[in-house]
C-alpha cells in the first residue's frame, strides 16, 4: 500500500483515539464560558487559545472529533448496509427489478445535488444530530448501491455461482454466502471515501446552522462562530478548520491507497 | 437512424420521469415538517383565527395528496382538489406559488437572484479550468516528477479543505491584508474573484487529477507513437493530439459538477454575502421558515442539475464516437 495510505491510517487513528478518550484528553470543560478570557491566543493554559465565549478551543476540537466521527461512522454503516442490500438485489435479479432500481430509483437520488437534498431535508425536518444523520444517509446510500450492483453483476456470472445453483442452493443462499462475500471489496474503498464525505457534509451543514446546534462543539459550528472575528483571532477558525481538513485528507488517503492496492491496474499509473 | 431516435426517446422519457419524481418529492417535502406548518411559521403566540386564515390563504387547509391513509379508516380518496395537483397545475403555468412570508410570487423571487448564482458558478468553473488544465497537463507529461507530486498535493488539499475554511483565509489575505477585493458583497466587478476561487477550489483539484490521468493514458496510445515517429514536436503531440482526446472525460466531469457548484454555492454565498439563490434559500427560505420558497429553490436547482447532466451526456456521446456506437 502507498505511503500516503499509511499516513492516512495514522491521522485517522489519532482522531479516533482523540474521540474515544476525549474526557481524558480535554483540558477544560467544553461548554464552560469565561467572558473575561474571550479570544485569548494559544498559550500554555489554553493550547489552541479561547473562543468568543472564552471556551477552550483545544478541548472543543477534541470533543468535536467525537461528533464528527460518530456522525461519519453511523452514516457510513447505515448507508452502506442499505446501499449494499438494494444494489445486490438490483444486480442479482437483473431484468425489470434492475431496470427499476438502477435505471429509475438511483437516477432520482442522483438527480439532487448531494448537499442540497440534505439541506432541504434538514430544513423541513429541523436541526439535530439524528435528523442530520438521517439526511446524510438518504443522500449516501445510492453510491454504495451503484458499486454493489456492478460487483454483483460481475460475480454472479462466475462458475462457482453456477455450481451452487446446480447443487440446488436457494437465491438468498447464493446471494449471501457466495456472491456478497466476493463482491464487497470495492465497498471498503467507497466506505473510506464516504467517511470523508460524511465528515465534510456534517461540518458544512453545521456551518450553515442546519446541523448540530450549539453549544455542542461541532467543527462546522465552531468555524461559523469564529468567522466574524477571523481577522483579529484567526486561531479560533484555524484549529477546527485544520481538524476537518486533516480528517477528510486522512480518509481520502486511505480510500485512494486501498483503491490502488485492490486494483493492480491503477498501481502502474 | 431508427435506433438512434429510439435511444434518444428513451433517454428523454427517463429524464421526464426523473423530473416528475423530483418535483413530486419536493412538493411533498412540506409534509415531513413536524407539526402544523402554519403554527411553525406563525409561532406559538398566533391566534387560532390567524392560523386558520393562513392555512386557507396558502392552501394548507386542503389535503396534501389525492389520497391519504389513516389507521382507522384505511385509504381515503381526497378528490382532485389537493395541494399536489394544485402545485403541478401552477408549475405547468410557470407559477411556483406565493411566499409564506412576503406574499410575493416565488418565481420572481428566485429568478431575481438566480443570475448571480449562475454567474458565480460559471466564474468558479473558469477558475477551475484555468488552474486544472495547465497543472494537469504538466503533471501528466512529467509523471512522478517534482511538478507531478506538487500537483497531486495541491489536488488533495483542494479536495480536503472545505469551502468555509478556504473562504475566510482568502478574505483575510486578499481583502483584509492586501485590500485587493471587498471582503463581502459585490461592489466592484473584480469582487467575484474571491468567491469564484473559493467555490472553484475543489473542482480544480478534481479536474487536475482527471486531466493528469487522462494525459498519462493518452500518452501511451498508438497514435502518439505514430505522431512522434513522424517527427511531430513533443509540444504539438501534447497540445494538439493528447489534450484533444484527453479532454473528453473532463467535459463530462464539468457538466456533472455544475450541480455540485450550484449546491456548493450556498456555502460560498454565505461566506461572501453574495446575493444569489443560495443565500435566498438559506436566509429567506430556511431562516424565515418560508417552506414554499425552500421548495421553489430546491426544485429550480435540481431541475438545472438534471438538464445539465442530460446535456452533458448528449455532448459526451457527440464528442466520442466510441460511446455513440457501443
Amino acid at each position: 500500500m502507498s505511503r500516503l495510505a499509511y499516513i492516512g491510517f495514522a491521522i485517522a487513528a489519532m482522531f479516533i483515539l482523540a474521540a474515544i478518550f476525549a474526557p481524558f484528553i480535554a483540558t477544560h470543560d467544553v461548554t464552560a464560558q469565561n467572558l473575561a478570557m474571550r479570544y485569548f491566543p494559544p498559550s500554555a493554559e489554553h493550547w489552541f487559545g479561547t473562543d468568543g465565549l472564552g471556551r477552550d478551543v483545544f478541548s472543543r476540537v477534541v470533543y468535536g472529533a467525537r461528533i464528527s466521527l460518530e456522525v461519519g461512522i453511523t452514516v457510513v454503516v447505515v448507508s452502506s448496509i442499505f446501499g449494499t442490500f438494494v444494489g445486490a438485489i438490483a444486480g442479482f435479479y437483473g431484468g425489470f427489478v434492475d431496470k427499476f432500481l438502477s435505471g429509475y430509483v438511483f437516477n432520482v437520488f442522483l438527480a439532487f445535488p448531494g448537499l442540497l437534498l440534505a439541506i432541504a431535508l434538514v430544513a423541513f425536518l429541523g436541526a439535530g444530530q439524528g435528523k442530520l444523520i438521517a439526511a446524510l444517509c438518504v443522500i449516501g446510500w445510492v453510491g454504495y448501491a451503484r458499486v454493489m450492483r456492478g460487483q454483483v453483476l460481475k460475480v454472479r456470472e462466475y462458475d462457482y455461482v453456477l455450481a451452487a445453483r446446480a447443487l440446488g442452493a436457494s437465491n438468498m443462499r447464493i446471494l449471501f454466502t457466495h456472491i456478497l462475500p466476493n463482491a464487497v471489496q470495492p465497498l471498503i474503498v467507497q466506505a473510506s471515501l464516504g467517511m470523508a464525505g460524511a465528515v465534510l457534509s456534517e461540518a458544512s451543514l453545521s456551518f450553515l446552522g442546519l446541523g448540530i446546534p450549539p453549544p455542542a462543539p461541532s467543527w462546522g459550528t465552531m468555524i461559523e462562530e469564529a468567522r466574524q472575528f477571523f481577522s483579529s483571532s484567526p486561531h479560533v477558525l484555524f484549529f477546527p478548520g485544520m481538524a476537518i481538513a486533516l480528517t477528510v485528507l486522512a480518509f481520502n488517503f486511505i480510500g485512494d491507497g486501498l483503491r490502488e492496492y485492490l486494483d493492480p491496474k491503477q498501481r502502474s499509473r | 437512424m431508427k435506433y438512434k431516435l429510439l435511444n434518444f426517446a428513451r433517454q428523454f422519457a427517463l429524464m421526464l420521469l426523473v423530473i416528475w419524481t423530483v418535483v413530486s418529492l419536493v412538493t411533498l417535502l412540506i409534509e415531513v415538517v413536524p407539526g402544523d406548518p402554519a403554527t411553525v411559521i406563525l409561532g406559538e403566540t398566533a391566534t387560532q383565527e390567524q392560523i386558520e386564515n393562513f392555512r386557507v390563504k396558502h392552501g394548507l387547509d386542503r389535503p396534501a395528496f389525492f389520497f391519504s391513509y389513516s389507521g382507522e379508516s384505511g385509504f381515503i380518496w381526497n378528490g382532485l382538489e389537493n395541494r399536489y395537483a394544485e402545485y403541478w397545475t401552477g408549475l405547468l403555468k410557470g407559477d411556483l406559488g406565493t411566499s409564506f412570508q412576503t406574499d410575493r410570487p416565488i418565481f420572481d423571487m428566485i429568478f431575481e437572484r438566480y443570475p448571480a448564482t449562475i454567474k458565480l458558478a460559471i466564474a468558479a468553473m473558469l477558475v477551475a479550468i484555468g488552474i486544472a488544465l495547465p497543472l494537469g497537463v504538466l503533471a501528466g507529461s512529467r509523471k512522478n516528477s517534482l511538478v507531478d507530486n506538487a500537483a497531486s498535493f495541491f489536488a488533495l488539499m483542494g479536495i480536503s479543505l472545505p469551502t468555509f475554511v478556504i473562504g475566510p483565509f482568502l478574505v483575510y489575505i486578499f481583502a483584509v491584508k492586501l485590500g485587493w477585493f471587498s471582503p463581502t458583497g459585490s461592489y466592484y466587478p473584480e469582487d467575484i474573484v474571491l468567491p469564484a476561487v473559493t467555490l472553484g477550489a475543489a473542482l480544480s483539484a478534481i479536474l487536475t487529477r482527471m486531466v493528469r490521468s487522462s494525459v498519462i493514458e493518452e500518452l501511451g496510445e498508438d497514435y502518439v507513437r505514430t505522431a512522434r515517429a513522424k517527427g511531430v514536436s513533443e509540444r504539438k503531440v501534447l497540445y494538439k493530439h493528447v489534450l484533444k482526446n484527453g479532454l473528453i472525460p473532463v467535459v463530462t466531469i464539468l457538466g456533472l459538477q455544475l450541480g455540485v457548484l450550484l449546491a456548493g454555492a450556498i456555502i460560498t454565498e454565505k461566506i461572501f454575502n453574495w446575493q444569489g439563490l443560495g443565500l435566498l434559500l438559506l436566509e429567506d427560505g430556511i431562516g424565515k421558515r418560508d417552506y414554499r420558497l425552500v421548495q421553489g429553490c430546491v426544485l429550480v436547482i435540481s431541475i438545472t442539475f438534471i438538464l445539465a447532466n442530460s446535456l452533458t451526456d448528449f455532448v459526451y456521446r457527440k464528442l466520442d464516437p466510441r460511446i455513440r456506437f457501443s
